[in-house]
């Protein structure tokens, strides 16, 4: 087991239901779960890796593939669609040349959708990286995105 | 420490704060409040105030609820009221610091409104605004006053008090006084909450577990982040006295990864009370013991079920279960639960705090108390707001939301989220209670409200909502899983111009089938938006099936795009913009859009300059116009 790995887990040793908390902590230091990552979590928690999988691929928040350096999220919440949503994750699928998602090949960006960030009144909404950007424009989403270049 | 000391050093400080000589700025911070600019705003005070050696205190707030002109900045500046300022940019901050702190002029241009006694001239009452007028805060009642990081602001507040009152009472007085007082789970089912505390306190078990509902996973809703961000201790004093009244050892606060500023100050509210002697072993010296953890929600909806929160919690995939066995007979790990919502759990607080008779004097006969909602969508003042149940959605809508955006019609209100319904205009008059909203087709949910004006197409919303509900959809019982996608199957058609004339039927068939079927809410209320719509608004499914028409011109498919010959100068703004070159024409040609290749892209019409307006887009109908560029008139 890498050094690091270990490292994160060792304190979730003997805990009950664990196992959300230690995705969590692995995705946060690494990215992503790796295959390898995942290998090494079934070993500590005694499980098979399909239990792993089983519970990781139900939540939306864990990844199986690197992330982008940059990640742009478009918010699809109720209010941002009833005030154009669609149109800027068109816009923003056609700025970065790739689906919701997806990752640029050269790992500069990744694209996605959540289904709201709770800032409704402000709707339409982008977050890029931990920015929040307010009442935004198609065009306006491509300039920022630009601007993280 | 007793609670008493803690109490007199948290009061002596707050009215050291409040006669401090210094003047004081309230900065609103929340999410909301970030997302429009105001960490450069503070940014901005603190380097204004340094560079004038001007001795202030700066303080982050959470969201007061007026989202729609954030930032929001408050100054207190001694001598005169507390005045809170609108829609303040870094720009505007060295002006205002300078007139109003230097030069003592208010800037009542700036000012939205004066908060607390006293008036100046020129600025209203902050409270008297239409906006705040219908308003009673009492789950909001620290939101945008208090440091929500600092403790001692909150128990200055009467904060904690209501704990240390139920201390005194024995843990059926407490659930008595919580009977008494009417409230109902605001999570959005309106359980009893009372009762609920009871059913777990008479379980059989020495360890029993409580659980705040942080998950606030509906689209369209924010009220629980506010209080979160703005107001942790309100939740955390409920959790106590629930904790104490149903005998629970041990606390988890289920909480959404997508509110990192939320978890942040839980973590830091945690530390305060462990620091206070609030949590752990022996609380207050009273010999209660409860220890509180947080556990961060993963991104799924359907954890905001009960039972698939608490399978979340136990590290699984979050499934519903059938149900019996209550949580409060068999919850995490076998043991007697209760969870209890966000707001729930701060209105239990103010209860404690007040009394059960004080809170009874709001709301109406069975649904007592006051709601948050979140006032979102194509509405005029978007933003947090608290009200006593019983108001009229359009009092709602029209008094407080100041009515439609850009004054366009009023088509629909979306109440509780995707498990909700769509009201029309008929419905505008119903009192928001309980048992109307759900007579009426909806629910009250947890307190999303949006709006949607004549530009939404109601069949493409309900596609919406079931687009999203089908994806939360875990999986485990058949109607949910299978009949969500065949209806949105049926929706998908519908909105592209396939739709038949039976799909209505079998909706409506669909619908019935899931709401009845599903083993959890989930499914249970998935197809309320299709049944609302359905109901409501059934003239626009059959716009879509019977005549291929979309009348509110959003759906793709059935709409067209034409360049008006008449008023088409041939600049060829539109021919260079269009992403497809669908477009055909050239200088001084009236321009002409090739149908096949088009994608419905709407570029034409945004960039034709205002000026020609000589793009329009129809449904359901063809405008003759020349197959080839032909010359601009010469008139022109």
């Amino acid at each position: 087991m890498s050094n690091k790995l270990a490292e994160l887990l060792a304190p979730y040793e003997g805990e009950k239901g664990a196992l959300i908390p230690i995705l969590q902590k692995v995705q946060g230091e690494f990215g992503y779960l790796s295959d390898k990552a995942i290998h090494e979590i079934a070993h500590f928690m005694g499980t098979s890796e399909s239990e792993i999988f089983g519970v990781a691929t139900f939540y939306a928040q864990f990844r199986f593939t690197p992330r982008g350096k940059h990640v742009v999220k478009v918010c699809l919440g109720t209010s941002c669609y009833v005030r154009g949503a669609t149109q800027i994750m068109e816009a923003m699928e056609q700025k970065l040349g790739i689906k919701s998602g997806e990752t640029t090949s050269d790992l500069e960006f990744s694209l996605e959708s959540v289904a709201c960030f709770g800032c409704c009144a402000l709707s339409p909404i982008i977050v890029v990286d931990d920015t929040v950007y307010s009442k935004i424009t198609a065009e306006k989403a491509k300039q920022i995105v630009s601007s993280y270049e | 420490m007793k609670f008493e000391e803690i109490q007199n050093r948290a009061e002596t400080e707050w009215e050291a704060l409040e006669h401090s000589e210094k003047p004081r700025i309230l900065v609103g911070a929340a999410t909301c409040g970030r997302s429009a600019g105001a960490l450069n705003v503070l940014q901005t005070i603190n380097e204004e105030l340094a560079r004038r050696s001007i001795d202030a205190i700066v303080m982050q707030v959470g969201c007061i609820g007026i989202c729609y002109l954030e930032p929001l900045v408050d100054i207190i500046k001694p001598g005169y009221p507390r005045i809170c300022y609108s829609s303040i940019t870094p720009e505007i901050v060295p002006e205002l610091i300078e007139d109003y702190l230097i030069k003592d002029n208010p800037r009542p241009d700036l000012a939205l409104g004066t908060i607390g006694d006293g008036e100046v001239e020129g600025i209203p009452k902050f409270f008297d605004l239409p906006m705040l007028k219908a308003q009673v805060r009492i789950i909001l009642r620290n939101c945008g006053t208090i440091n929500p990081e600092d403790i001692n602001h909150y128990i200055a507040q009467g904060g904690y008090s209501g704990f240390a009152r139920a201390m005194e009472m024995s843990p059926e007085e407490v659930i008595e006084e919580i009977k008494k007082s009417g409230l109902r789970g605001r999570g959005g089912a309106g359980f009893p909450t009372g009762l609920k505390w009871e059913f777990c306190r008479k379980s059989p078990g020495s360890e029993k577990y409580l659980v705040c509902n942080a998950d606030e996973g509906d689209p369209g809703a924010f009220m629980n982040r506010s209080v979160l961000e703005g107001d942790p201790h309100s939740i955390l004093e409920g959790m106590l006295i629930a904790a104490y009244a149903i005998e629970a050892t041990h606390g988890y606060i289920y909480c959404r990864a997508e509110y990192p500023l939320a978890l942040e100050r839980l973590n830091i509210a945690l530390a305060k009370m462990k620091e206070y002697g609030l949590l752990g072993e022996n609380i207050l010296g009273s010999g209660f013991d409860f220890d509180l953890e947080i556990k961060e929600g993963a991104g799924a909806f359907v954890c905001g079920e009960e039972t698939a929160l608490m399978a979340s919690i136990e590290g699984k995939r979050g499934m519903p279960r059938p149900r019996p066995p209550f949580p409060a007979q068999s919850g995490i790990w076998g043991k007697p639960t209760n969870i209890n919502n966000v707001e729930t759990l701060a209105t239990v607080a103010a209860i404690l705090q007040r009394g059960a008779d004080w809170y009874t004097q709001y709301g109406t006969e069975r649904s007592k108390g006051t709601k948050t909602f979140a006032l979102a969508g194509k509405i005029k003042r978007t933003g947090l707001i608290e009200v006593p149940l019983g108001i009229t959605l359009r009092d709602i809508i029209y008094d407080i939301g100041g009515g439609i955006a850009d004054d366009k019609q009023f088509k629909a209100v979306q109440t509780g989220g995707p498990s909700g319904g769509c009201l029309s205009a008929e419905q505008l008059d119903l009192p928001v209670d309980y048992e109307t909203l759900a007579r009426a087709g909806s629910i009250m949910g947890s307190g999303g409200m949006v709006v949607a004006d004549e530009d939404t197409c109601l069949v493409d919303f309900a596609k919406f909502f079931l687009t999203f509900t089908q994806a939360e959809s875990c999986g485990k019982c058949v109607p949910c899983r299978v009949g969500t996608r065949q209806m949105l199957n049926i929706l998908e058609r519908i909105t592209k111009g396939g739709g038949e004339e039976e799909d209505i039927d079998k909706l409506q068939n669909l619908a019935e089938t899931i709401r009845d079927g599903s083993l959890c809410a989930l499914g249970g209320t998935a197809p309320n938006p299709v049944l609302t719509t359905l109901r409501y608004f059934r003239n626009e499914y059959e716009a879509h099936i019977k005549e291929k028409r979309c009348p509110a011109l959003v759906c793709k498919e059935l709409v067209s795009y034409y360049i008006l010959p008449d008023k088409c100068e041939g600049c060829m703004i539109c021919l260079r913009n269009c992403p497809v070159g669908a477009i055909k024409g050239e200088k001084r040609m009236v321009h002409v859009i090739d149908q096949d290749k088009c994608t419905k892209c709407g570029t034409c019409l945004s960039v034709c300059p205002p000026r020609f307006h000589a793009v329009t887009k129809v449904s359901g109908e063809e405008i003759e116009v020349p197959e080839e560029p032909t010359p601009v008139a010469s008139s022109k």
